[in-house]
C-alpha cells in the first residue's frame, strides 16, 4: 500500500513521523530517501521525539550511525558515503540492528546489505518547505493509523 | 612514550607522543602510500579496511618516531563516538598490544583527542579558553577550563559545518568530500554575488541543513550551464555563509562566558576563510586538524588509564554522550 502526504513545514514532517514512529517496534526497519535537503534528517528526528528520545538528532552522514536511548532504542544510519562504491558492509553495520528501530537514510547505497523495511518512505521536494512524503508498506492497517 | 591508535571513521592512524607533548610520529592511512601497499577496494569507512590496515600503520608509526614498543609505556585509544565496527578494529588492537606487553591502556573521547591536538609541543595552549571544534560529523562549542574536562556550551542541530562543506560540494559537482576543494574554488568566486541564509536558532546551537537546501535550490533555479559559470562565486558565497554563522556564534559565545582567548580545532579549522576571519585566534596545527592518532596520545596525558589488564573488557561507543 502506499500513503502519500503533503507536508508543509519541517514541523509537520517531524509529526507525520511521530504519527509513525508510535506505531514501530523494536528490530523494524525504516528506509528514508530522497535528495539532499529533503528533509531525511527531519523525519528521523520527528520519530525519535515521539519515541522520548531527548538528545540532539542531528546528520549522521560522517559517523555512518547513530544510536539513541528513549522508550525504544532507534538506530539512525546514514549510507549516504558508501553511495557510487560498492555498498556497505552488513558487519559494519549489524551492531545499529540488535535491539533498536532503525531508520536508514540513503538505503539505494546499502548494497542489498539491509533487512528488509517494514516501511519505506521517500520524501521530494515540492518548492520552498514544501514536502511530498511517501510511505510504502505491505500493511495497510500500519498506514492508515498514520494518515 | 604514548602510542596513540585511532580509527573511529575513515581514517587508520597511529601515532607516537612524549609524555610531555612532542610528536614523534603521526602516520594516516590516507596520507601515506598505505592504501595501495595493503587496501583494495573498500569503502573507505569499511571496518575491514581498517583491519588490514591498523598493523602496518602502527608499525610505521613507531619506526617514523625510531622506537620500538619496549619504548611504549601507555597504549592510548579511540572508544568513541564513531562507526562501532570501526572502532573496535582500534579498541582491539590496543588492548592487544597492551595486553601482550603488560601495559597500561587509556581510553579516549575522540571529540576530547580534537581539543587535544591544541596541547601538543612546541606551543601548547594553556586552558582557560573558548573552543570551536568543527569537522565532518560535529560542531560543537565548549568551555575549557582545564586539560581533560570542559563543558559543552552549543552544538549543531542537524548538520556538522564539515557536512555543510562537504554537501555543498557535492551539490556544485565537486565530488564528495569536497570540502577541501570548494575553499580552493571560492578563492576565485564573489562572496556577495549571491546571498544564502543561514538559520537562527536559540541559544549557541548551530543549523546548518537549511543552507544546504537553500544552495540546492540555487544550483536548481540556475541550470547547470549556468551553475558551472558561477561555480565559484556560488561556493564563496556558500562558504561565507558557513564562515560567518562559525564566527557569530564564537563572538555570542565569548561575551556569555567571558573567555576571550578562542581556539578552533577539527577538519573545518583547515579552511581558509575561517582562518582568516578570525584573526588572533589559535588554529589546530594543519596536520593534526583532521583526525588522526596524535591528538589521541595527546589527549591521553589528561585521562586516567586502565592498568594492566582491567581493560580487557572495554567496549566502544557509537553516539557523544
Amino acid at each position: 500500500m502506499r500513503l502519500s502526504l503533503a507536508s508543509a513545514s519541517a514541523e509537520e514532517t517531524e509529526a507525520i513521523a511521530a504519527r509513525l514512529a508510535v506505531r514501530l517496534e523494536p528490530d523494524d526497519v525504516v528506509t528514508v530517501s530522497g535528495e539532499l535537503g529533503s528533509g531525511k534528517t527531519t523525519f528521523v528526528r520527528g520519530a525519535c521525539r515521539a519515541l522520548g528520545i531527548t538528545a540532539t538528532v542531528t546528520s549522521p552522514t560522517f559517523t555512518i550511525g547513530h544510536r539513541y536511548e528513549g522508550r525504544s532504542e532507534v538506530s539512525h544510519l546514514d549510507l549516504y558515503r558508501y553511495d557510487g562504491l560498492q555498498g556497505a558492509d552488513w558487519g559494519d553495520l549489524e551492531p545499529y540492528f540488535e535491539n533498536a528501530i532503525v531508520f536508514v537514510e540513503w538505503p539505494e547505497a546499502g548494497g542489498g546489505a539491509l533487512p528488509p523495511e517494514r516501511v519505506a518512505v521517500s520524501i521530494r521536494h515540492r518548492g520552498g518547505d514544501g514536502r511530498l512524503i511517501e510511505l510504502v508498506s505491505t500493511e495497510s492497517a500500519l498506514l492508515e493509523g498514520v494518515e | 612514550m604514548i602510542l596513540g591508535i585511532e580509527t573511529s571513521c575513515d581514517e587508520t592512524a597511529a601515532a607516537v607522543v612524549t609524555a610531555d607533548g612532542y610528536v614523534l610520529s603521526s602516520v594516516v592511512s590516507s596520507q601515506a602510500d598505505l592504501h595501495a601497499r595493503y587496501g583494495g577496494v573498500v569503502p573507505e569507512v569499511a571496518s575491514r579496511r581498517h583491519l588490514d590496515l591498523v598493523s602496518p600503520v602502527v608499525r610505521e608509526a613507531l619506526d617514523a618516531a625510531g622506537v620500538t614498543l619496549d619504548g611504549v609505556e601507555r597504549v592510548a585509544v579511540t572508544q568513541g563516538p564513531g562507526l562501532v565496527g570501526a572502532l573496535l578494529v582500534g579498541v582491539s588492537a590496543a588492548k592487544a598490544i597492551a595486553w601482550a606487553r603488560r601495559l597500561p591502556l587509556v581510553p579516549v573521547d575522540h571529540l576530547s583527542g580534537h581539543v587535544a591536538s591544541l596541547y601538543v609541543e612546541p606551543e601548547p595552549l594553556v586552558p582557560p579558553f573558548l573552543c570551536l571544534l568543527a569537522s565532518g560529523g560535529h560542531t560543537l562549542l565548549l568551555a575549557v577550563r582545564e586539560r581533560g574536562a570542559s563543558e559543552r556550551l552549543g552544538t549543531t542541530l542537524d548538520d556538522a559545518a564539515g557536512e555543510a562543506f562537504d554537501k555543498g560540494a557535492r551539490l556544485l559537482g565537486l565530488g564528495y568530500p569536497g570540502g577541501a576543494e570548494l575553499d580552493r574554488l571560492a578563492r576565485d568566486g564573489d562572496p556577495g554575488a549571491f546571498t544564502f541564509p543561514v538559520a537562527r536558532v536559540s541559544g549557541l546551537d548551530f543549523s546548518f541543513s537549511g543552507l544546504k537546501t537553500a544552495l540546492l535550490y540555487a544550483v536548481r533555479d540556475l541550470g547547470p550551464d549556468q551553475v558551472e559559470l558561477r561555480k565559484a562565486d556560488l561556493a564563496a558565497a556558500y562558504q561565507r555563509a558557513i564562515v560567518r554563522a562559525l564566527v557569530q556564534r564564537i563572538d555570542e559565545a565569548v561575551s556569555v562566558t567571558g573567555l576571550d582567548r578562542v581556539a578552533v580545532v577539527g577538519g573545518v579549522a583547515a579552511n581558509s576563510a575561517l582562518r582568516a576571519a578570525l584573526p588572533g585566534v589559535r588554529f589546530a596545527p594543519l596536520h593534526l586538524c583532521t583526525d588522526n592518532a596524535a591528538m589521541i596520545a595527546s589527549a591521553a596525558r589528561y585521562v586516567d588509564e586502565l592498568p594492566y589488564p582491567r581493560y580487557l573488557g572495554l567496549d566502544a561507543y557509537a553516539s557523544v554522550s
